[in-house]
């Protein structure tokens, strides 16, 4: 305990002297927090300062292997490193699905090689990582996919395409799912290859969202040829590393039920743009609502504190995911439902594309309980693998 | 702190769970109910044993000093066994106001026979029918040495049973003041004191309380005159958060033996429980506890700490568990189907348990109400 005393003190010392201060004001925009690869430029001299300061520490990924260019921090040591970031606002140096997905699953299941090469450059967000899992007929029930991978001898032949791949036209390599045998049951024949977005064949075309922005895209692959050492794991094993990574999938999903630092709170917005009466919001209707809202956010981000307290005490669950996600983003729909109410005719102005006003991110919102397994799939996972019940 | 419980509290819940499984099960309330007895001092003799009465009284009063979180493990597994008794009353809230508001000697003199089970205190404070603990009237007049006591008290909970009350009084102020709130001490068998007990829904019993012109001497006041009320707050949020607690377990077991009773049920061929449309409200409903238990734990701990946040705390833990007590209820009686409608049958016990727990201490919406104005909204 004395230790971790000792560390809250010398990282508070530390985030003082080295967190710019423009790291420290709220995120406004999408265009706002940083995502790395190969495409992206600085918004400005903190921003690089901060996530090199950041990453020279491997506190990117404060949990992550030293060896591996990771902050090597204890359970108990990241929590506090977060809670010394929320004191002082600071961002997230860096958006990562490499650190939030892909990285895990590779820790746990690529070859020594594999993580010596990939596992570095995505501390240090030098490589921006997208995700190719669902494809046009395969949503849902994601293990019927059927985006094929050929065996020519020294590399695989990949057809076929996926859908909804977050920010595939801005991204450097892709973590893909594809079938590599066609006689198999559809579990058992699929694989989990990673490759360049560069590579020849491959080709993406935007999706329009109803909020009118396109953060995803559909992604093509013709003849597009992967070295066989790109391969994670077994052959035909892919589907173990496919679960492994939507369990952290679910849990960044999730973690949009919670209010981000520096951000008002519901009822402060409220208070603010509707005024107080005998200290009060007037319209009752909307007060209790929000109370309602406000009441279930306290009692979703004890429960994220609870899982987290809990694995570290060797008592977890393991079933926290599921949960997690269905929850959190059930939140974050009625959070923006309620922000549309609060802002009344002021929350409906639509703005230029590629903005983020109120109406558009309410509508983003929605994708939040589709995206990375449905409420509905959750439910199922719950109800089958917690509860225990049959069919 | 994290979030957890220590080595220690969960010693406790499982000696907690086996003895009140064994001592205490769903079928002593029906006897209970069904012999007409108001309660058990036999059990009462037990939990005593077991030092459940000292949980939350400092050692130098005879108590364990464990703390609330321990309170409120064992309140989880009372709950899950519908267990009466009068600890919550007793050893939990009005031990907590004498420990607050209490002279040295009267603690000497009053927390010690808590402790060890050998007297037995209510709380008559409620004048409405309505959770309002502000919505106080009843006058303690002073006179020489004395205070002279009149007005009613009702759904005085363990007032039958009791040794004595600890009464809420004005002494200064109106109904709705938070200011001129007095606390006395005040003997069950003292002159002008009459005890109208009534049997409830749940099958335990609540008395309506009369103070005639009750005299008590000036030593029967706890702390200062008029100033009790951030006292009161505290022990109206222990109450709150362990009635809390005892609806967890409670919601939790009926939810248990509903998911049982969906696995053996069969119709049209297969178990129910293979049926989507209930996986899914089932699994919705372990969400919904799943946040309760975080909830909870959290208010217990913030009363240990007796942490800024406390209040608000309690009543996010009380509002979100009476909302999940009723949905898991109400859930457990139409999954159980035809059965559950039958008084053989226990779990509309676990109904009418629910349905009393969720107004001891405020209700939902008292809570949600308090939460939001705590919020500055």
């Amino acid at each position: 305990m004395a230790d971790l005393n000792d560390f809250r003190e010398q990282t508070r010392a530390w985030l003082e002297e080295n967190c710019p201060p423009l790291m420290r004001q709220p995120i406004l925009s999408e265009k706002d927090p940083w995502w790395g690869g190969r495409k992206a430029e600085f918004l400005n001299e903190d921003q690089r300062l901060w996530l090199e300061r950041m990453a020279e520490r491997g506190w990117t990924a404060p949990q992550w292997p030293v060896e591996y260019g990771g902050g090597g921090l204890s359970r108990e040591e990241a929590k506090v490193l977060q809670q010394e970031m929320e004191r002082i606002l600071a961002r997230r140096p860096l958006e990562s699905f490499g650190i939030d997905m892909l990285g895990p699953a590779l820790l746990k299941f690529a070859s020594e090689e594999q993580k010596q090469r990939f596992i570095p450059e995505i501390v240090r967000g030098e490589i921006r990582w997208c995700q190719g899992y669902s494809e046009p007929n395969a949503g849902s029930d994601l293990a019927s996919l059927q985006m094929r991978a050929e065996d020519k001898g020294d590399h695989y032949l990949l057809n076929g395409s996926k859908v909804w791949t977050s920010y595939a036209d801005q991204s450097d390599w892709i973590f893909c799912l594809v079938r590599t045998d066609f006689d198999a049951t559809k579990h058992q024949g699929i694989s989990f290859l990673l490759f360049d977005m560069e590579s020849p064949g491959v080709s993406t075309n935007l999706i329009k969202l109803i909020s009118g922005n396109s953060p995803f895209c559909e992604t093509v692959f013709e003849n597009v040829r992967v070295p066989k050492e790109n391969l994670v794991g077994e052959l035909n094993k892919g589907w173990d590393i496919a679960k492994y990574l939507l369990t952290h999938e679910r849990e960044m999903i999730g973690g949009f039920g919670l209010s981000k630092t520096g951000e008002d709170s519901l009822s402060q917005a409220a208070a603010r743009k509707l005024g107080l009466a005998n200290g009060r919001l007037s319209e009752g209707g909307l007060r209790s609502d929000i109370a309602e809202f406000e009441i279930d956010e306290l009692a979703f981000a004890s429960t994220v504190e609870r899982v987290i307290d809990e694995a570290k005490a060797g008592q977890g669950t393991g079933a926290a995911s599921s949960l997690l996600k269905l929850y959190g983003t059930e939140l974050n729909k009625s959070r923006n439902e309620l922000l549309m109410s609060i802002g009344g005719s002021a929350a409906l102005q639509w703005g230029e594309d590629g903005t983020t006003t109120l109406a558009r991110e309410w509508l983003r919102s929605k994708g939040n309980s589709i995206e990375g397994g449905t409420s509905e799939i959750q439910l199922n996972i719950i109800a089958k693998r917690i509860l225990g019940m049959p069919g | 702190m994290a979030l957890v419980l220590n080595e220690e509290q969960q010693m406790l819940r499982d000696s907690a769970k086996t003895f009140i499984q064994e001592s205490s099960p769903v079928s002593a309330l029906r006897d209970l109910r069904d012999s007409g007895e108001e309660w058990s001092p036999e059990l009462w003799n037990n939990m005593a044993e077991m030092g459940w009465t000292g949980i939350a009284i400092a050692e130098e009063y005879g108590g364990l000093e464990f703390g609330y979180v321990g309170a409120g493990v064992v309140q989880e597994e009372c709950g899950r066994t519908l267990a009466s008794s009068p600890l919550v009353s007793s050893a939990f809230v009005c031990a907590s106001l004498i420990s607050a508001l209490g002279n040295d000697d009267q603690k000497a003199s009053l927390l010690p026979a808590i402790s060890s089970g050998e007297s037995i205190f209510a709380l008559a404070s409620s004048e409405s029918q309505r959770f309002d603990p502000l919505a106080v009237t009843m006058a303690a007049v002073p006179e020489g040495d004395s205070y002279v006591l009149s007005g009613t008290k009702v759904h005085v909970i363990d007032g039958g049973i009791c040794s004595n009350y600890i009464v809420v009084a004005r002494t200064g102020g109106n109904a709705g003041d938070s200011e001129g709130l007095s606390v006395f001490v005040v003997a069950k068998d003292a002159d002008g004191v009459g005890c109208q007990s009534s049997l409830n829904a749940d099958s335990r019993i609540a008395a309506t309380v009369s103070f005639d012109e009750v005299r008590v001497d000036k030593s029967a006041l706890l702390g200062d005159p008029g100033a009790a009320w951030q006292a009161l707050q505290r022990a109206m949020d222990i109450g709150a958060v362990l009635s809390a607690a005892e609806l967890l377990g409670l919601a939790d077991e009926a939810f248990k033996r509903t998911i049982e009773y969906l696995k053996d049920r069969k119709q049209f061929g297969v178990v129910v429980a293979s049926f989507q449309a209930l996986q899914h409200r089932a699994a919705q409903l372990f969400c919904e506890l799943e946040l309760c238990r975080s909830t909870v734990l959290k208010a217990l701990q913030a009363l240990d700490e007796d942490a800024e946040s406390r209040s608000r705390l309690a009543s996010a833990a009380k509002a979100k568990m009476a909302k999940t007590a009723k949905l898991a209820v109400n859930e457990a009686v139409q999954m159980h189907g035809g059965i559950g409608m039958t008084d053989e049958f226990d779990i509309g016990f676990f109904m009418k348990r629910a349905a009393a727990a969720c107004q001891e201490f405020g209700d939902y919406y008292y809570h949600a109400d308090r939460f939001a104005r705590l919020g500055g909204y």
